[in-house]
């Protein structure tokens, strides 16, 4: 053998046992390009769906939960009401940090149950500040706890969301009755929402939600409670599926102390316009300039 | 027309680049799998850890994000501290560009393309963090303008991506444009890449400023929204490009026996000498002020220098940066030190490492402990999450060996068609 070829030899052994391996490194991809079909592949973004084109995406979802879940689901697409603007009052001086507005929210929206996710979580609060340094949301013994407050705090649908801005694609926007959505099926996962919350509002899918088909919800809405894909983030939409059907999001409906307040803002005889007219409300970080349409307020 | 003679079928043809510029790169091909026994344990000891950075991600597509230890608390680590890094790297690649160009140093002008090459290979490790970092790539589309929903000009990471593949354009624009003009044998037209030479030069900066913008506009998270961060940022980019060019340079002259003017080194040996000082100024001034202020504001700073409430996971981390930095500014301008070959070499590493911490870990987690809630989750890099990025850095600086060795080869005149047709 000349050196050239022996060389050529040597190289052509390097490039295949290179391209082999290679194939190898690769490997566990495919179980992620099954799960991936062209139809969602190319998919485009919510807002720019033709009326049949979301028909068949709701329909492709729902045939996607049974394959996949083993579940009858229905997803809807419920598009706000002309004249309403929803808002969210708190009473701390009621609350008492049960946490059942939580444990309904991880039902209703069909969070994973491996970490018993939920869009809310509630702080107990040293009595004498509103600092959450001194705060914390894993106490677990009987409430209300002596010298405690509680502030359950979730997504505020700020009315200048940060979350907004950033987003490069956007994935996520504010609808025309308030409430900042997330087009799950075009979120690229890049966290950058989350970073830019200051609430601690956003969650990321940073693996499969676990959860059985017989305990998922049915009633599933395409930018609400439908089972989330990994690697996208997630966080409360006032239950849209229900609020914007005329009902109460389930958190206000589970809280047995009347702490929660919902409602439309543009009525003037809704529960949430007469708090907001007779209690003396604030919002968190009003410093920040998101303007949240959730306030608290103290009896 | 003399159909069978040889000389007329084939002349034209090679002043076409329809035909020499397959041949240009089927020579970079040759020479990028040509090469000394060193060359190739180098390269397949590289391609070994690429492929474990590349078994890493492909398990992370299957299995989710869950491999990495970022959590809700900590949304970012160790992918965007490096792309974070990578990012002033290809920024201070300019510290060669602009004394050759700017001010007409003979000396580095020979080497310049070394830290054009260093910039492109740069911007591929960073690029390649990005998107190891996100939790969908297949959907990597949905940036494109025109065929996804760029959210330009709100979003800052819209502003990144488009400095970004711009500096990676302007970068392989200028260096292919050397090298393949010497292949064939063609004087350089200046009016080809004078202009994009300085564009670069404008745009090194911008890029680190717009990365340090997608912190700083975060109003949520005090450790970052300062207005000292970009200066910060840019300050540690000429601290780390010249550093790793020197290192490179001192390789390239004894391992792929290349002629490197000492000029050029001892340019960038004065420039590093500043500006390690420069950044520890910045860093000072920053450490003052969040220290004297206190008050919740101050967490962060107290969690990263510190440790908070019995939480202290990052406090080795930014020692070792610190100390690393002040060794090296030490070392660079010790009279007995500064002029000796080894110990610049290793202020360079040491710099070097002290500014990936400070500017990668050291930059990024803070700003997520305590949360925005205040609460405390430590974060560490999963095995995971160090896989990959050994692998991106292998493959980055497998990269920047090939492309320096290729226009080595053409620059000097051992491969191309110059040479043939002058004779
Ligand atoms: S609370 Fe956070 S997630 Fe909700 S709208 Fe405001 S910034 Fe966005
Ligand atoms: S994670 Fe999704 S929603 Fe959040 S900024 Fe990135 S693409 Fe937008």
């Amino acid at each position: 053998m000349t050196e050239v070829t022996r060389r050529a030899t040597v190289a052509g052994l390097g490039a295949t046992l290179g391209a082999v391996a290679f194939a190898k490194a690769m490997e566990p991809l495919r179980h992620f390009t099954e799960d991936l079909s062209l139809d969602q592949f190319l998919q485009r973004h919510y807002r720019e769906l033709s009326p049949e084109d979301l028909e068949r995406v709701l329909r492709r979802i729902e045939e996607d939960t049974l394959r996949e879940r083993g579940a009858h689901v229905s997803v809807a697409d419920d598009r706000p009401i002309p004249g309403v603007q929803f808002g969210y009052a708190l009473n701390l001086s009621v609350c008492n940090g049960c946490r059942k507005c939580a444990e309904a929210c991880h039902h209703e929206n069909n969070h994973d149950r491996s970490t018993n996710q939920s869009y809310i979580r509630v702080f107990e609060m040293e009595q004498g500040s509103l600092d959450f340094e001194h705060a914390a949301t894993h106490y677990d013994h009987a409430v209300p706890a002596p010298g405690k407050y509680y502030m359950p705090v979730q997504c505020l649908q700020c009315d200048d969301a940060p979350c907004v801005a950033v987003c490069p694609v956007e994935a996520t926007w504010k609808e025309e009755d308030g409430i900042v959505v997330i087009d799950y099926d075009w979120c690229i996962g890049c966290r950058y929402c989350e970073a830019a919350c200051p609430y601690h509002a956003r969650r990321f899918n940073w693996s499969e939600p676990e959860i059985e088909a017989e305990e998922i919800n049915p009633d599933q809405g395409y930018l609400s409670n439908r089972v989330r894909p990994k690697g996208v983030v997630e966080k409360c939409h006032f239950c849209l599926h229900r609020t914007r059907r005329g009902r109460l999001p389930a958190c206000a409906e589970a809280c047995p102390t009347g702490a929660r307040v919902f409602g439309n803002l543009l009525d003037p005889d809704s529960p949430i316009r007469w708090v907001l007219d007779n209690k003396r409300v604030f919002v968190l970080k009003e410093e920040l300039g998101t303007r949240p349409r959730f306030f608290y307020f103290f009896d | 027309m003399a159909v069978d003679s040889p000389e007329l079928k084939t002349l034209p043809a090679e002043d076409s680049h329809l035909v020499t510029y397959p041949r240009f790169l089927w020579e970079c091909f040759k020479i990028s799998f040509d090469g000394s026994p060193l060359f190739y344990a180098w390269m397949t000891g590289l391609t070994a850890i690429a492929l474990v950075g590349v078994n890493a991600w492909a398990n992370q597509m299957a299995e989710g994000m869950v491999l990495t230890n970022m959590t809700d608390h900590v949304s970012w680590g160790l992918y965007i501290a490096n792309f974070t890094f990578g990012v002033g790297l290809a920024a201070g690649a300019v510290m060669m560009v602009i004394p050759a160009y700017l001010y007409d140093d003979r000396d580095m002008h020979e080497v310049v393309i070394v830290g054009e090459l260093l910039a492109i290979a740069a911007i591929f490790v960073c690029l390649a963090f990005v998107i190891v970092d996100m939790g969908r790539p297949d959907r990597l589309w949905h940036m494109i303008p025109g065929l996804g929903r760029f959210h330009w000009p709100m979003s800052m990471l819209t502003w990144d991506v488009i400095v970004l593949n711009g500096y990676l354009l302007i970068n392989l624009h200028i260096t292919g444009y050397m090298i393949y003009s010497r292949f064939v044998g063609k004087p350089l037209n200046r009016k080809w890449y004078i202009p994009f030479v300085f564009v670069s030069v404008v745009w090194a900066i911008s890029i680190h400023t717009v990365t340090a913008f997608l912190y700083t506009g975060l109003g949520s998270r005090p450790f970052w929204n300062d207005a000292i961060i970009a200066p910060r940022f840019i300050a540690s980019a000429f601290v780390t490009g010249p550093a790793f060019l020197i290192v490179a340079l001192h390789a390239i002259r004894e391992l792929m026996r290349l002629a490197i003017p000492d000029g050029a080194i001892d340019t960038l040996t004065s420039i590093l000498r500043v500006t390690v000082w420069i950044n520890l100024f910045l860093l000072a001034s920053e450490v003052f002020t969040q220290f004297y202020t206190g008050g919740t504001h101050a967490a962060s700073a107290h969690y990263l220098y510190l440790g908070l409430d019995g939480k202290s996971g990052l406090v080795p981390w930014i020692w070792t940066a610190i100390a690393l930095n002040l060794c090296a500014a030490v070392l660079l301008v010790l009279p007995a030190t500064r002029a000796v070959r080894g110990w610049v070499v290793a202020a360079c590493v040491f710099t070097f490492v002290g500014v990936w911490i400070e500017k990668g870990m050291g930059m990024v987690v803070p700003g997520f402990v305590p949360s925005t809630m205040h609460e405390l989750v430590e974060y560490t890099p999963s095995l995971t999450e160090w896989k990959l990025t050994a692998g991106i850095w292998a493959m980055g600086i497998g990269i920047f060996t090939v492309s320096v060795k290729i226009a080595g080869h053409v620059l000097t005149g051992r491969s191309g068609l110059g040479s043939r047709r002058i004779s």
